[in-house]
């Protein structure tokens, strides 16, 4: 298969897939084309437990490619209405990976507005889920366009909670409270560190260190030894080529076709 | 699917109508129908009005469309928001909404709420999505407050600073927000079908909210695609598609086209054309007056498929697109 040369997208998507090892028997959320397919090769793979819905109100098992017209049917293997996801998201079996308009140092996310809230500049969709998911069940992030403008010193509203703010906010909001990895396209990042502000865990190829700094609006914590982002398995790119993401779909959030291997 | 009773009343208000009972056995039964109008017209300006639905899905637009056509403003919408929230916006019908999120769905934002909130002509009370729920639902239980984690630490509390928290009274003493009570004076919801005593079947995936809206109002209306005899609901589907009871709804108005432009599964889904058309003249007054004029400035919610009809003929015949 000489054509399937990992791209910068199956990293990523190999970055999303390993941010849901571990998880098991629970829901995972993933919002955008590269969290989907990283979430769907988790299961195909390392975590076969995951439940994973169709965005609609059920949930579907079995290998599931994404944006494939004349694709069969997936196999509905339970109901999950709104209703019932947050009663599934405030008893704490999910994860969800969400996008970031903006993201900061302690892990806060923005997807409400930018500028002053009470007229702002840019009306966004809304906190949506955000607070609540932030505070009940690990939060993970996903932002295909890593610059200054998305991770910035503070966000301009507040809807997923960070580690700051959750800690100032006393026990109740700490107890389930974890933003587990944030992942663009330069890198994979954690709070890892004393004060929980985030730290670069690993660059994806082709990416310098500079090149994440001067793409941070604030300081990040930097280890002296950066490992880089792994290659997908040959077993995982056919998965990801063949099964998952037969169109391409992932490539209109990372559009580069470049072999990074 | 026979349609029982009398004609639809015309312009009753508070008077007792009724129907021949399609159920052996039982006499006349309550006769909840009543035009889009007149149930718009029971409304009045400063209300609090809740809409079910969720973004651009099973939205009671026929009720939304009559709101548009009346005199009401000054009004607090509560909506997992759609276009309901848009068009409102859009018509100045508005004084604040109540949401987690407006979207189209296939369009992620809409343009009339965005622009609405940028110039500072709504204003806002922004909860999370479960925040939402818990509100509606300590209204239907007659509750002051429930409980919860959803909230803490996060920009809501800051936008809100009327939200309160509560400690457990409990060993754990944990600190949680107390949601307060939304308490409607009238919702509006949709369905597939109804009969005309007012229990609500939905046969789409997701029931969404809509009970909740029904139990936390003052005045319940209800618009369904199809009226029904109630024996013919069990042909429709089973007894737990039948979500919304006689006891949550005022009164019932039959709307075969009563979600457009959201979908209504299964009976249609989300027209997609025609979203697209309403987002785009936002970017365009000319083409926002056209739309107002052709779509928003009619008679009757009759009127409204005369005109979605008539353009969708003009689109099959290649006279325009």
């Amino acid at each position: 298969m000489s054509d399937m040369a990992p791209t910068l997208a199956d990293v990523c998507v190999v970055a999303c897939a390993e941010a849901f090892r571990g998880d098991g028997e629970i829901m995972v959320s993933p919002f955008g084309t590269v969290p989907m397919v990283g979430a769907r090769l988790a299961r195909a793979t390392f975590e076969p437990d995951l439940l994973l819905s169709d965005g609609e109100a059920c949930f579907v098992a079995g290998l599931l490619p994404i944006a494939t017209p004349g694709a069969a049917r997936p196999v509905v293997e339970g109901w999950i209405p709104y209703r019932t996801v947050f009663d599934m998201l405030w008893w704490g079996r999910r994860h969800v990976m969400m996008g970031a308009t903006q993201v900061d140092k302690y892990g806060n996310q923005n997807i409400s507005c930018l500028g002053d809230w009470s007229q702002p500049k840019v009306q966004l969709v809304g906190v949506r889920g955000a607070p609540g998911n932030t505070v009940n069940h690990p939060t993970s992030y996903w932002i295909p366009n890593h610059s200054p403008r998305t991770f910035v010193e503070r966000v301009d509203m507040v809807s997923g909670v960070g580690y700051d703010r959750a800690a100032a906010a006393g026990e109740a909001a700490t107890r389930y409270h974890q933003i587990r990895v944030v992942i663009s396209d330069k890198g994979v990042f954690d709070f890892a560190t004393e004060d929980r502000s985030m730290r670069l865990r690993s660059i994806h190829p082709g990416v310098s260190v500079d090149d994440v700094v001067s793409a941070t609006g604030f300081s990040l914590t930097i280890p002296s030894d950066v490992p880089t982002s792994r290659l997908p398995t040959p077993e995982e790119l056919v998965f990801i080529n063949e099964s998952i993401d037969p169109t391409g779909a992932r490539f209109a959030e990372i559009p580069s076709r470049q072999s990074v291997g | 699917m026979s349609r029982t009773g009398s004609p639809a009343p015309q312009g009753g208000q508070g008077e007792c109508w009724s129907a021949a009972s399609t159920v052996p056995g039982e006499f006349a039964v309550a006769d909840k129908r009543i035009t889009e109008d007149e149930a718009i017209s029971q409304l009045s300006s400063g209300m609090t009005i809740g809409i079910g639905g969720w973004g651009s899905r099973r939205k009671p637009m026929s009720l939304v469309r009559a709101i548009l056509r009346s005199d009401l403003d000054d009004l607090t919408v509560v909506s997992y928001g759609g276009p309901d929230v848009g068009l409102l916006c859009a018509a100045g019908k508005v004084k604040r909404v109540v949401f987690g999120f407006v979207s189209l769905d296939s369009i992620p934002l809409d343009p009339f709420f965005r622009a609405a909130r940028q110039e500072g002509r709504v204003e806002a009370t922004e909860l999370d999505e479960g925040m939402l729920q818990w509100g509606l639902y300590a209204a239907a239980l007659r509750l002051p407050f429930l409980p919860t984690r959803a909230g803490l630490g996060s920009g809501v509390m800051d936008v809100n600073p009327w939200l309160r928290t509560v400690t457990s009274p409990y060993a754990d003493g944990e600190e949680l927000v107390a949601m307060p009570a939304i308490t409607l004076d009238a919702a509006l919801v949709h369905v597939n079908c109804a009969d005309v005593r007012g229990n609500g079947q939905i046969l789409g995936i997701d029931p969404y909210f809509d009970n909740l809206y029904l139990m936390a109002a003052e005045r319940r209306f209800m618009s369904a695609t199809r009226l029904v005899g109630t024996d013919d609901f069990s042909r429709y589907g089973p007894p737990q598609t039948l979500v919304v009871n006689r006891m949550m709804v005022d009164g019932v108005i039959e709307a075969p086209l009563g979600a457009h432009f959201t979908s209504c599964e299964p009976d249609y889904g989300r027209d997609e054309a025609f979203q697209s058309m309403y987002a785009g003249t936002a970017r365009d007054p000319d083409e926002w007056e056209k739309f107002r004029t052709t779509y928003l400035e009619v008679d009757s919610e009759h009127q409204y498929r005369q005109a979605v009809e008539a353009t969708a003929a003009e689109v099959a015949a290649g006279a325009i697109r």
